[in-house]
């Protein structure tokens, strides 16, 4: 099998806080702390065996419990983080690094849309862009080119928010089920996206502790291996529109509707693997379309075949790539900018030990995780296992 | 359906940079501008220092013809903010010169937004008295 420096680093410990429209009782850093206790408990360490921290939260944490000095970065979006955390535990920076994120109290208005969905640039924000239209301009284009239909994208919502309706610790939790019928019904935000297209707006903390394969002997759960993972970015986002054939200069299939796909090409190079090998699809799904974008960015289907192969049944639970089975952004919880981007990464911990309370993957082995933004212009990658490669 | 107009409330919500300035000075006078490589002669937009495709440093303005061709668009019921009347239908458009910018449909339904449209500029000032580059059906 392939050998990788990362493949001698795991997830030991991962905590989702309770996640709500609204936690009264919290603000960011609030549950953010508690958020980094309950991965730091669920991997059986203690504060002290922490050596490394990621994000500000994580910053405070270390204060707090007067663990420092320790290595630090203020990576806090995501895959991303993950990836440095794990390079900085792979080189010898640190042993055992904690990620945490959270946040409550930032978007109590709903006048507007959440603050984190919102441009400021002067090119996008005067034509009243947020991040549905964002990713809708490329749904739009999507349907032009390949003759995708609003009846697959609802068909993905259905799946995932069915996902949350049987999952206790999501957040609309008993609110389905839903038919993709209910979903084209709802009412429209941004053509193609229907309401229930779309990811909520809620509160929340996550944490996620790395470490050594070495050291995770002591730790109290089976640790889950990293086995890949890449990160594709365009620039920054929000500041330019989303264009599906945007394109730089790497190769001429890798323009914005296809961001993610070289890193999923280095993601399943790093592990040896390819689409299918892969058991639980964690796939971030800020709206429907997303999905069938992103299996076809992957290679599990060609160029335009994404809406037919969400309806051939591969993405329900018993089917072969069951998908965002917590119920994802659009039901389990979203958790602001930061928090969203790490819960795919703890879904695919959660499947890979065993441990999840509803739709469970019997015998998965292996998990893709997903996370990206602005429409086009990032999708990063993380391969998880249950076993050493 | 609804007929698009220019919205009535809103703001150029942040400065134009170093880079843009030209671009937005255009519009009190009726152009709209883009920039086009000296050496390679890659027209490009949003306004940079480097072109993308030699990174040759000599990019030079020109005002385009305002014609261009809708590449895709949304319509949104859900505004971004109050300020904003619903339904707009934000738009992309590949500009006859070749390069790509994001405007915002008038002058026709929301149900008249299609993928091919013809579209040409019109500017309209917002409440705070700057310009706004605005896209409308071709005649």
């Amino acid at each position: 099998m392939t050998r990788h420096p990362l493949h001698d680093v795991v997830i030991v410990g991962v905590h989702n806080t309770k996640q709500a429209k609204v936690l009264d009782e919290h603000d960011s850093r609030s549950i953010a702390l508690d958020a980094a206790i309950g991965a730091v408990r669920d991997a059986g360490l203690r504060p002290a065996d922490i050596d490394g921290v990621v994000g500000p939260f994580g910053n405070d944490f270390l204060y707090q419990h007067r663990i420092g000095p320790v290595w630090r970065s203020l990576s806090a979006l995501g895959i991303p983080a993950v990836l440095e955390a794990a390079a900085a535990i792979a080189c010898g920076l640190a042993s055992t690094v904690l990620i945490t994120t959270g946040e409550a109290g930032s978007y109590r208005e709903h006048a507007a849309t959440a603050p984190w969905t919102r441009p400021t640039n002067e090119f996008v924000a005067p034509f009243g862009m947020f991040t549905a239209a964002e990713f809708a301009l490329m749904a739009r284009r999507h349907m032009h080119l390949y003759g995708t239909t609003p009846e697959a994208m609802a068909h993905v919502a259905a799946v995932i928010r069915n996902n949350g309706h049987v999952n206790p610790e999501a957040v609309f939790y008993g609110r389905g089920p839903f038919t993709a019928a209910d979903v084209l019904a709802s009412r429209m935000i941004a053509d193609p996206f229907h309401l229930l297209d779309c990811a909520m707006t809620s509160e929340g903390g996550a944490a996620l502790v790395l470490t050594s394969r070495e050291r995770s002997i002591d730790c109290a759960k089976s640790a889950v291996t990293i086995l890949g993972g890449g990160v594709d970015h365009f620039g920054p986002a929000y500041q330019n529109p989303p264009v599906w054939e945007f394109g730089g200069r790497q190769r001429s299939d890798l323009i914005g509707g296809t961001v993610g796909r070289r890193a999923a090409e280095l993601a399943f190079a790093m592990a040896g693997m390819g689409p299918t090998d892969v058991d639980v699809c964690e796939f971030y799904d800020p709206f429907s379309f997303e999905i069938i974008r992103q299996f076809e960015a992957f290679g599990f289907c060609g160029p335009g075949e994404g809406g037919d192969f969400v309806l051939s049944g591969a993405i329900e639970p018993d089917g072969q790539y069951p998908v965002t089975t917590d119920g994802g952004t659009m039901s389990f919880s979203h958790g602001g900018a930061a928090v969203q981007l790490f819960q795919r990464v703890i879904r695919g911990v959660q499947q890979l030990r065993g441990e999840c309370l509803s739709m469970q993957v019997n015998g998965a082995e292996v998990a893709m995780c997903t996370g990206g933004g602005s429409g086009a212009f990032f999708t990063d990658v993380l391969l998880l296992g249950g076993e050493r490669p | 359906m609804t007929m698009l107009r220019p919205q009535a409330n809103v703001v150029l919500s942040s400065q134009p940079s170093v880079f843009s300035a030209p671009y937005w000075e255009g519009f009190a006078r009726g152009e709209l501008r883009f920039q086009r490589c000296a050496s390679c002669s890659l027209v490009t937009h949003t306004p940079a220092a480097i072109c993308s495709h030699c990174h040759g440093a000599d990019l030079r303005w020109e005002v385009s013809s305002g014609r261009g061709v809708l590449h895709s668009f949304t319509v949104v019921w859900r505004p971004v903010s109050p300020d904003f009347d619903v339904p707009y239908v934000p738009v992309l458009v590949v500009m006859e010169e070749g390069w790509t910018m994001l405007s915002s449909l008038i002058g026709c339904e929301d149900a008249d937004a299609a993928i091919g449209l013809e579209v040409e500029v019109e500017f309209h000032q917002g409440v705070d008295g700057s310009w706004l580059p605005y896209m409308r059906p071709r005649l």
